[in-house]
């Protein structure tokens, strides 16, 4: 298994960057690995990124439509908080396996 | 070739046909591009223009005659004569829709709005719409404009670009 230093700390992750442990995760590391990503966190990220890693605690699928039925953001705000690949850019910085969703 | 080295930036994706399974292949692959960053352009052509006709874009079938990997729940194989019982093609179909709401496939509708929240580019064929006799208000409003053929191929030049058939 891969490991990283983020932020002074040493995390463990797989060969794309992806937590393997998302116990490991804390707030400091979020905002570490979205700045290596381009992308300065806000209150909003915060919240999406609670709700993923709380339904993948619950080990419910990662879907774009559930993060745009989450009441937290509709979908086109999604895309503009993680531009590009937004699932898979929160899913990194939330600390949560890459997700393996189709939709 | 790598493919890390040459990652897709563009799919142009064509739907020519209005059955459930054709249209969310088309809907599943142009949303899945739209995810990863990918452009993504859809073109509805002949049946296809049914997923994008308010009219119908809800309420598709599938062909529950003539489809030899037509099961029954349980997984026995579909008789073809039970699909001409009026009403049965309507059951299957709304049957096959819950079990996409299950696994949060959303209806028709909700999909391509998803994939224009995310960028994706909805087009229609002209030629198929003079066909049908369909105008532009009778497609959903999010259809972006309807196209010549040869005006798709102009969207879809470009390195690392790939057209779709499905």
């Amino acid at each position: 298994m891969a490991q990283k230093v983020i932020a002074g700390v040493t995390v463990d992750v797989n060969e794309e960057g992806y937590f393997t442990n998302p116990a490991q995760w804390t707030k400091d590391l979020a905002l570490a690995i979205a700045t290596e990503e381009g992308i300065a966190l806000t209150d909003k990220h915060f919240a999406v990124l609670e709700f993923l890693r709380e339904r993948f605690s619950k080990g419910e699928a990662l879907t774009i439509r559930s993060v745009g039925n989450s009441g937290i953001i509709d979908i086109k705000g999604f895309y503009g908080l993680f531009p590009g690949a937004p699932m898979k850019k929160a899913a990194k910085v939330a600390g949560i396996p890459k997700p393996a969703s189709c939709v | 070739m790598a493919s890390e080295e040459f990652p897709l930036k563009k799919v142009c994706i064509i739907c020519a046909k209005g059955t459930i399974e054709d249209v969310y292949a088309a809907l599943v692959m142009s949303n899945g591009a739209v995810m990863e960053g990918i452009e993504t352009k859809i073109f509805f052509t002949f049946f296809g223009l049914d997923a994008i006709t308010k009219k119908t874009m809800n309420s598709l079938h599938t062909g529950t005659v003539g489809n030899p990997a037509m099961r029954m729940p349980g997984g026995l194989p579909f008789p073809t004569i039970l699909g001409v019982i009026p009403g049965v093609e309507s059951g299957v179909s709304a049957m096959m829709r819950s079990q996409m709401e299950k696994l949060d496939i959303p209806p028709v509708t909700e999909f391509l709005e998803m994939i224009e929240a995310g960028g994706g580019e909805v087009y229609a064929c002209k030629l198929a719409m003079d066909m049908f006799k369909l105008k532009k208000e009778d497609l959903w409003d999010g259809v972006k404009a309807v196209l010549t053929v040869g005006q798709f191929y102009e969207m879809c030049g470009g390195l690392q670009t790939q057209i779709i058939f499905t």
